[in-house]
């Protein structure tokens, strides 16, 4: 352990509380918006009618809502909310460039989460997965983004700390490879200065490089790393222990920013793009999961010796399981990297299920597992309103992730063996359709996971609010967890 | 050696410059060779720009996002090979801006989806997909059969393609309404229009207004169809 500890009987700093807590609250405002889009969606590929023929409610419009609301909106929020709770506090420093900056951010980044949903539904999109919003948009974020950047590191460059804490190298690379990014990916050149549309400076096989270059490492940057810097923060925090491995996070930050940056092409295996890009994407993703087990390992053994936690500390029961499953989909992501596990894999409903996996089990649960922590802090209540309604959440929301993740690997593995099978006389067995008739119950079981994950979201939305209004449902069942005088772990 | 890390972690400039440096170089070392090496894509005769219609009508495809269920990549694998044809070329998609590959097949594979079915299936499936394929999840798109299609700026989005890389000439250029008009209708004569974008298919339009559909349509069915199988050596294939 060589994290610096606070040095007792510094001038107390304060921190911009009031920009965290703007985040934290539209973090689960996008939440639940992200997850009740989610549901709609699964209900449409489950009855095609609710479609009802309307533009804007149609699948192929309404789909990037969702993935932006869960992926940016939800995600994004908690990531830079978390972000500039976890820098300030072990900088003991307030967050550099003013609040004004901060608010700009904040607003600027609603703006623009706003303004790409409503231009999906009215019919703007690149039609580049998890890249849709069109150009104008586009440097919109990147004036915001670059302004985060800024008012990061200017308060890492402040800090009164000699060592920039661990949670704060992955928050600091999330940050600029999600700029480098974006601003690679979305090249385009507009028809008209004032239009919307625009064509992309790329094509056809290099096009797809670029974009599922962009596209995983939007996951191993945006869903990952900046994931792993709250996972840094907020298990120490609530296990109140150090991290595990001092060593270990150093070996496992350079060589997980090194390798997955590697990894985009087994998004586009046995296609056009050339063999020689396939098998390097292979090679490099396979590698990637011992850097992942690496965070895994580190985050769970952060908890060696404070199990017991895990039943006076509601936050824990997500963060712990949320490594639990980044482990999991860590592991399944290079097996499904494999070309020939691919062949059988790639355009199933295998590919949902392990987006989701990663998204509900780990995004999700860790978020709110920071989230659950830093409402009483940020609130200044002493604890929970109730650890027993998040116990409910949390089975709730466990459950319907099992429901999802398992209903789309039956789905997904026997799409794929649908396709492939040949009769007795050598003829492809199935027709296509014949495929999707067979999927639909486990569509509905889809379906049916996601509505238990947004209730478990609802009911988290009431006891924060709850929290937040300084109210206690079960004070006796939840020891205050900030009184009594424990010692931070890390920071302050 | 991890003595030497207080260093970068003491050093956030530093720190911001050598994680920068890290994730620079996978990027490069994959993406750049594909643009450099030659036979990324093949050499293949027959692939040519879209033509004004064909290109409304892909905008209209990527406006909907049609890619997060169908895709336009046929794998080298046997069963996708006898399931949808040849496996998709890179040629093929050489002038896609975006390209359309895809991800998921919630639908069925398009990238040979041209001349597969009539027009009248596709105006008849596209607006009630149900009608004709009873197990389909594809919502109905009647929405574009009502709606004119704006052709205004169509030669603008012809140069905006040229300036990416598709070479449109002068004379694409000059023709573009025209050439746009005549193949969103059955009734007017389709020679010239042919002869500047070969296999180009007529859109079965009433020859008064376009509509979206019959822009969706006549991409749909040049998709797939530009290259001849039976006129491509194995050599040309090579990557």
């Amino acid at each position: 352990m060589v994290e610096p500890l606070v040095s007792a009987g510094r001038a107390p700093v304060e921190y911009n509380e009031a920009i965290v807590r703007k985040f934290i609250i539209a973090a689960m405002f996008w939440a639940v918006v992200a997850f009740t889009v989610g549901v709609y969606l699964a209900s449409e590929l489950s009855w095609p009618q609710l479609n009802f023929g309307l533009s804007f409610l149609n699948f192929g419009r309404l789909r990037p809502v969702h993935t932006s609301a869960a992926i940016f909106a939800f995600g994004g929020c908690a990531l830079l909310g978390t972000s500039f709770h976890v820098v300030q506090r072990t900088c003991h420093a307030r967050l550099w460039g003013g609040d004004a900056l901060a608010n700009f951010i904040f607003w600027g980044f609603q703006f623009f989460i706003v303004m790409a949903a409503l231009s999906y539904v009215m019919g703007y999109s690149q039609s580049r997965e998890y890249a849709e919003p069109e150009w104008h948009l586009d440097i919109w974020l990147t004036i915001v983004w670059v302004l985060y950047l800024l008012v990061f590191v200017g308060t890492l460059m402040k800090r009164e700390e000699p060592h920039i804490y661990v949670a704060n190298w992955f928050y600091l690379s999330f940050i600029v490879t999600v700029a480098m990014l974006h601003l690679v990916n979305n090249a385009a050149l507009p028809v008209h200065w004032a239009g919307t549309k625009s064509y992309s400076y790329f094509s056809g096989a290099q096009d797809a490089l670029v974009q599922w270059w962009y596209g995983h490492n939007a996951v191993g940057f945006f869903l990952t790393a900046g994931f792993l810097g709250m996972m840094y923060y907020f298990i120490p925090k609530a296990a109140n222990r150090p991290i595990y491995s001092y060593r270990l996070s150093i070996v496992h930050f350079w060589s997980l920013i090194f390798i997955y940056i590697w990894a985009g092409p087994h998004h586009l295996h046995w296609t056009a793009l050339p063999d020689w890009a396939q098998t390097l994407g292979m090679a490099f993703s396979i590698m990637l999961w011992m850097p992942s087990w690496g965070g895994m390992i580190n985050g769970l053994m952060t908890l060696s010796g404070a199990w017991d936690k895990l039943r006076t500390e509601p936050s824990l029961g997500f963060s712990v399981t949320a490594v639990g499953f980044y482990g999991m989909s860590t592991f399944e992501g290079p097996v499904m990297s494999i070309r020939d596990v691919n062949a059988l894999s790639h355009y199933t409903d295998w590919g949902i299920g392990h987006v989701h996996s990663g998204s509900l089990g780990w995004v999700a649960f860790i978020s709110f597992g920071a989230i659950y922590y830093l409402v009483p802090v940020l609130w200044h209540q002493k604890a929970l309103y109730s650890a027993r309604l998040a116990a409910w959440h949390y089975w709730i929301a466990t459950l319907g992730i099992v429901f999802y993740i398992s209903a789309m690997w039956v789905a997904g593995i026997m799409e794929g063996l649908m396709w492939r099978a040949y009769d007795a006389n050598g003829f492809l067995q199935y027709s296509f359709s014949e495929s999707v008739v067979a999927v639909h119950p486990f569509f509905v079981i889809r379906m049916l996971g996601g509505v238990l994950f947004l209730i478990g979201a609802l009911m988290m939305v009431y006891n924060l609010v709850m929290t937040a209004r300084g109210r206690f449902a079960d004070a006796a069942a939840s020891p205050p967890r900030l009184a009594g005088g424990l010692a931070p772990a890390v920071g302050d | 050696m991890f003595i030497r890390h207080e260093v970068i972690e003491k050093n956030a400039l530093l720190l911001l410059v050598l994680s920068l440096l890290a994730v620079s170089i996978g990027g490069l070392v994959e993406i750049v060779p594909t643009f450099t090496i030659e036979t990324t894509v093949e050499h293949v005769k027959g692939v040519r720009p879209y033509s004004p219609l064909e290109l409304r009508g892909r905008d209209i495809y990527v406006r909907e996002g049609c890619y997060v269920c169908h895709s336009q990549m046929i794998r080298a694998l046997r069963d996708e090979v006898e399931r949808y044809g040849h496996y998709s070329l890179a040629a093929e998609s050489m002038y896609d801006h975006p390209f359309q590959w895809g991800s998921k097949r919630i639908g069925p594979d398009l990238a040979r989806v041209g001349g597969k079915y009539s027009n009248d299936w596709h105006y008849a499936h596209l607006q009630a997909p149900r009608s004709v394929v009873p197990e389909s999840l594809m919502p109905n798109y009647g929405f574009l059969a009502q709606t004119p299609l704006d052709y205004a700026d169509v030669a603008d989005r012809m140069r905006t393609n040229r300036a990416v890389g598709v070479p449109y000439t002068e004379e694409d250029l000059a023709n573009a309404t025209a050439d746009l008009l005549t193949q969103a209708n059955p009734a007017a004569d389709q020679a010239a229009l042919v002869a500047r974008y070969p296999k180009a298919i007529a859109a079965s339009g009433d020859g008064r207004t376009p509509t979206e559909l019959d822009a969706l349509v006549a991409y749909l069915q040049v998709l797939g169809t530009m290259v001849d199988f039976a006129d491509t050596s194995e050599e040309q294939l090579k990557q």
